[in-house]
């Protein structure tokens, strides 16, 4: 089983979620966070004074897959995420241990 | 009624008019007109909504962790200074005649009764009336010790900066005998006694209270400015009742101040708003909520005597006044949170002097050849700011000394609402 980590940029969320579901996975997780990469913060300013807002807000989206999908939900995020200008966003792939369906007790790939 | 004259307020409401009028009660039930009273209460209650309005507009510039705290800042001023005004307050303002202040012999607002009648309407119309701006003056200091001060110091320094600045200012300039109303010093509704004294305040108490832990290099980010917006626009609506209220009757010198304040407000929120886009290339809803407040406040000594032609003029000033004020406010280094000083100080000052330079109604100013008039507004300015300042300072290290105006540097890490009031404005 593998985890894929995505940090995208917010208002990508529905196309990532419809092009995972499209890709068959059955169900992830999205998370608001705020971080900053090569894209760097930003300038505010209120009554004259300017403040730097390093964090940028963005969504991370967590789904863990069997190893066979993993590659095309990678490739299913990396094509739905894409605009093309600085700030979209990174793909982390993870191997995972285990699995546990709470209600029935199940475990393994058949958790998921 | 008369056109609007140099203390026009005042001189309706004279004890000895009163002692007169209550002496013969036949003749103050004709005298009472309930078109007046009726526009005099419905604006006493809408001054009295500018105070929650005020604690929207402010709390939504602070960090959330102080929203309660920023909040009953404004609110407590309802329950102290409206016990305070009746008690004695009124008596100290409008009581018998003196230059510098009223007397005692009206606490309690004794020997005012229902059918006590002042002008045109009953005496208690305009105690209740003048009440509602004893009430809203320190709650606007609050906005400057926002996010450090301890809330019972904070109550006290209330409470007896009305009593020490508060009602001798308005006694001065409204008051029976009043020097700056013998002197002929206009203030239409206030920008004297309501805005510089509360602008120049929050200065003289923020120099011993103390800059906000991490200011200036941590940012402090309005933490939802929906509020603010909100809160401006209550205050807008509220002035309504504060300038045209202020003529003390349902007339055309209350319908002037009306569309006066209306109009000195809209072309202040235009006005800064250009001058944000020039400054940082966007027009802010901050911007928008703080330049209309400007030219409220601008407009408020002038109301009932400048056309609204002129208010466009003295409203549009005030905008990039008031604008440029703040902006200068982080090189300076002294932390006034939300901007009293550079809002309500120097939007209030440039109000009275332009009263000095724009009014044509009822009285005179530099542009009908009036020199005279134009000196005694700066002479005003000048007493006030001083007096304020003054008196204002040695209370702050009074209350300092004695109680402590500050909280412990883990209460302010904590946020006031928790140490304070033990609440929290937000939970998951």
């Amino acid at each position: 089983m593998k985890k894929i980590e995505a940090i995208i940029k917010p208002f990508r969320l529905d196309d990532v979620k419809d092009a995972l579901k499209e890709a068959g996975i059955q169900g992830l997780t999205a998370i608001e966070v705020k971080g900053f990469g090569r894209q760097k913060g930003h300038t505010e300013h209120y009554r004259g004074a300017e403040y730097t807002v390093d964090f940028v807000p963005k969504v991370k989206v967590e789904v863990i897959v069997t190893d066979a999908l993993a590659p095309t939900a990678v490739d299913a995020i990396e094509r739905a995420a894409r605009t093309g200008k600085i700030g979209d966003g990174k793909i982390f792939v993870l191997p995972v241990e285990d699995a546990v369906r709470i209600r029935t007790g199940e475990r393994g790939e058949g958790a998921l | 009624m008369n056109p609007a004259s140099p203390g026009r307020r005042a001189r309706l409401f004279a004890p000895a008019t009163v002692a007169v009028l209550i002496a013969s009660p036949a003749l103050a039930a004709d005298a009472v007109s309930a078109g007046d009273t009726a526009w005099v209460l419905a604006s006493s209650a809408l001054v009295l909504l500018m105070v929650p309005g005020l604690a929207l507009f402010y709390a939504g510039m602070v960090r959330p962790k102080n929203v309660l705290s920023t909040l009953m800042m404004s609110f407590i001023a309802m329950g102290v200074v409206g016990v305070q005004w009746v008690a004695f307050g009124y008596s100290l303002a409008f009581g018998s005649s003196g230059p510098l202040i009223g007397g005692l012999d009206r606490l309690f607002l004794a020997g005012i009764g229902p059918d006590a009648v002042s002008g045109s309407i009953p005496t208690l119309a305009f105690v209740v009336f003048q009440g509602m701006f004893a009430i809203i003056t320190p709650a606007l200091i609050s906005g400057a010790v926002v996010e450090r001060i301890r809330f019972g110091a904070y109550t006290l320094f209330i409470l007896l900066w009305s009593i020490l600045v508060y009602d001798p200012l308005a006694h001065w300039v409204w008051g029976d005998g009043g020097w700056l109303l013998e002197m002929g010093a206009l203030d239409f509704a206030g920008g004297t006694v309501v805005h510089i004294s509360s602008g120049v305040s929050a200065l003289a108490l923020i120099l011993v209270l103390g800059k906000r832990k991490g200011y200036p290099t941590e940012p402090f980010i309005p933490h939802n400015l929906t509020m603010t917006l909100l809160g401006a626009g209550l205050l807008w609506f509220g002035w309504f009742g504060f300038n045209a209220g202020s003529a003390l009757a349902a007339d055309g010198t209350a319908v002037l101040a009306f569309i006066s304040t209306n109009t000195a407000a809209a072309a202040a929120m235009v006005t800064w708003l250009v001058a944000e886009q020039v400054r940082f290339g966007k027009p802010s809803a901050l911007g928008a909520a703080s330049g209309c407040v400007a030219g409220l406040v601008a407009i408020t000594p002038g109301a009932g005597f400048i056309t609204p032609g002129w208010a466009i003029v003295v409203g549009g000033v005030a905008g990039v006044l008031c604008f440029y004020a703040v902006c200068l406010k982080g090189r300076l280094g002294y932390d006034d949170a939300l901007d009293v000083l550079g809002v309500h100080g120097v939007g209030g000052t440039w109000g009275a002097v332009a009263t000095g330079v724009f009014a044509t109604v009822g009285a005179g100013s530099l542009i009908t050849g009036d020199v005279r008039q134009f000196g005694v507004q700066l002479v005003g300015v000048v007493a006030a700011a001083a007096y304020a300042f003054g008196v204002t300072w040695v209370l702050a290290k009074a209350i300092d000394a004695t109680l402590g105006l500050r909280v412990t540097p883990e209460d302010e890490l904590a946020g006031l609402d928790q140490a304070a009031h033990g609440e929290v404005g937000y939970s998951l």
